[in-house]
């Protein structure tokens, strides 16, 4: 396992350079430039060649990438052009907002699509599995924004239910809980069906192994075989899924944020990339980056460790 | 009296739900296994033999279905008992060895585990129970047990993974073992010294082994008796030394005149019988084996041959055994 660990580290530790040197690069070709959005149309040479020293923007660009990993390992991420605070100060401050909605959208969405799954699975083409077939392919198909729009018009507006906007005072746990309710609901609907769908289709798979087989053969008791012997298998595909799904958590995050006015990095984001602030948009898009390799990487590490033949395979 | 046999089949048919239609896999087998008895079954591969055994031990797969017969074990009919019933009969009356060794062990537990797994049923602590499967792993060969309890399937070879099959159905000391070609993965000295060892442990059990095998020389040597199958149906059983060596159907003398044991001189192309097993969909009236018999008779073509006894207990299903067309 330690081999593997480092292995599939170090590897992870590539892809983020990559990333972010490609990152780097893309946020360079966008048209417009900091210097202008900061000092306005009419600064004066020698003032926009002042500032464009000071960011470090007349250096060539390797050099510039350079600058900014060396930068990034000492904990600096620039500041903010107009309020020239921390840009890695800001994102601190806006991460736990996106970690705690993705959080508890798949904390809540995955273990009930496993739930659902399992149960499909084993009682294959019972009204109980046709009924969460039918129910997860529409969720399936709706995406995140839209179930976020609609939660909100209904829950929030309509009957008042829960908070439309805002993320809640902060220090006040329970309000802050209150207010996660619909948007972990928006973004995790979708993510009940997905799974249990994906579970169904592997647990039937694995159900149909000879070595289940075997364990029936010996009489073992039926949910040792459902959950010991198959589902413990079954769930390894969800688990790389969910891994690879942080994308598109992190986009549907951006959505379902802007709609309940939350603070978290996709407002950031938006924000950030309509008033040109290039050093909060690079900060922010480096942590969803950062938030993405980490989580294929804890996958494929869970992976590893459930299933030895993958952690042996070095 | 004499004890009911422990598995007694009669007149068993099974078929397949398949794209192209009914399969056919069994029609009307009829089997015995007495107490304390070995009986061999051997036949080309998609004759029935694994379809056999998934019924004995009522895992068929979810396409297949009993059409006709029953199977009665200990004098009891499996086919009424319910699920409940049988996973209470299986791993402690009835034990099996499964063909295809690589992926008849759960990938992701140790083999330890599998093994104490299977004795949940056994008021011992857990301790005592690992300390049974190390010792059974030894009995089949497996050195340096203790330790090897705790690595997973992938780390052992084939013919290891058909040991520990073969060590895990001893476990359970049931009345009846089935096995499914478990000493394919084998070489040939220790395909030997495993045949001995089952031999002996039966001896010591007690129990009856239904074992099954393309290679007749290991049925010769550890089987009371034998049961040649040819799609599907069996055409002739009766005690080793009667069908090895008086075979009465002409499938029989064809598959010994094939195995290896029998040919003089070396070749790397070992004879096959000419032909093809008929689609068992598509069945046409008559013997199963005419297509490809060199004796057949205009009977052959119409009428489904029925069984002929040679000596007592040992019996064919040919029409050239009937009476009038031997006198001929
Ligand atoms: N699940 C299944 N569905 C359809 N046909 C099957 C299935 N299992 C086996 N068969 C067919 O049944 C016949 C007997 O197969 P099997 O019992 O595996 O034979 P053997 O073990 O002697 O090789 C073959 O024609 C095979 O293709
Ligand atoms: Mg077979």
């Amino acid at each position: 396992m330690l081999a593997y660990t480092i292995k599939r580290l170090g590897l992870s530790v590539v892809i983020t350079i990559l990333a972010i040197t490609l990152l780097f690069l893309i946020i360079h070709m966008i048209p417009g430039d900091p210097v202008s959005t900061m000092l306005g149309p009419k600064a004066s040479p020698e003032l926009r060649a002042a500032l464009e020293e000071k960011m470090g923007l007349n250096q060539p660009l390797p050099v510039q990438i350079g600058l900014f990993f060396v930068n990034m390992l000492r904990g600096d991420l620039g500041v903010d052009v107009f309020t020239n605070r921390p840009v890695s100060q800001i994102v601190f401050g806006q991460l736990p907002y996106t970690l705690a909605l993705i959080g508890t959208a798949i904390g809540w969405s995955a273990p009930l699509g496993i739930a659902l799954g399992c149960v499909s699975a084993v009682r294959r083409d019972s009204f109980i599995d046709r009924l969460t077939g039918i129910l997860s392919v529409s969720v399936i198909a709706v995406p995140a924004f839209v179930v976020s729009l609609y939660s909100l018009l209904f829950f929030a507006v309509q009957l008042k239910w829960f908070p439309a906007i805002g993320a809640g005072k902060s220090g006040d746990l329970p309000d802050q809980i209150w207010h996660l309710v619909l948007p972990a609901f928006a973004i995790g609907l979708s993510w009940v069906g997905y799974i249990a769908r994906l579970v169904r289709a592997s647990m039937l798979e694995i159900l149909g192994e000879n070595h289940i087989r075997t364990a029936r053969a010996f009489g073992l008791p039926e949910n040792w075989i459902t959950f010991r012997y198959a589902l413990r298998l079954a769930i390894l595909p969800t688990i790389t899924v969910i891994g690879v799904g942080m994308g598109f958590l992190l986009s549907a995050a951006v959505f379902t944020e802007i709609v309940f006015s939350r603070p978290g990095l996709g407002k950031l984001v938006i924000d950030s990339i309509t008033t040109r602030n290039y050093p909060v948009v690079m900060g922010s898009v480096l942590f969803s980056t950062l938030i993405f390799v980490a989580s294929t990487t804890i996958s494929d590490l869970i992976n590893a460790l459930a299933d030895p033949r993958i952690r042996n395979s070095t | 009296m004499m004890a009911a046999p422990v598995l007694d089949i009669q007149n068993l048919s099974v078929r397949y739900t398949t794209e192209r239609g009914n399969l056919q896999a069994l029609r009307g087998v009829n089997l015995t296994i007495p107490e304390k008895s070995i009986v061999g079954i051997v036949g080309e591969s998609g004759c029935g033999k694994s379809t056999l055994i998934s019924t004995i031990i009522q895992l068929l797969a979810n396409n297949a279905k009993i059409t006709s017969g029953d199977i009665l074990f200990k004098g009891e009919s499996l086919l009424d008992k319910s699920e409940k019933q049988l996973r209470g009969l299986r791993g402690t009356e009835m034990s099996m060895v499964f063909q295809d060794p690589m992926q008849t062990h759960n990938p992701v537990l140790t083999i330890g585990r599998q093994m104490i797994d299977i004795q949940y049923r056994d008021p011992l602590s857990k301790a005592d129970k690992r300390q049974r499967a190390a010792e059974m792993l030894t009995l089949v060969g497996i050195p340096d047990a203790n330790q090897r309890l705790d690595q997973f399937p992938h780390e052992f070879s084939g013919g290891m993974r058909q040991r520990i099959a073969i060590a895990m159905a001893l476990m359970a000391q049931p009345s009846l073992l089935i096995a499914d070609e478990p000493t394919t993965a084998l070489d040939a000295t220790l395909e030997v010294q495993i045949i001995k060892r089952l031999r002996e442990l039966q001896a010591e059990i007690g129990c009856s082994i239904l074992f099954i095998s393309h290679h007749l020389g290991v049925i010769a040597e550890l089987c009371d008796s034998v049961i040649v199958m040819y799609a599907g149906e069996a055409i002739e059983q009766g005690s080793v030394r009667d069908v090895f060596h008086t075979p009465a159907h002409p499938y029989t003398r064809a598959l010994l005149q094939c195995d290896p044991g029998n040919i003089k001189e070396k070749t790397r192309n070992l004879p096959t019988i000419p032909g093809e097993i008929p689609d068992l969909v598509n069945l046409s009236p008559g013997c199963i084996f005419q297509s490809r018999c060199a004796q057949t008779i205009p009977q052959c073509a119409v009428a489904h041959p029925e069984f002929h006894t040679s000596k007592t207990g040992h019996v064919a299903a040919c029409h050239l055994l009937q009476p009038e067309v031997q006198a001929q």
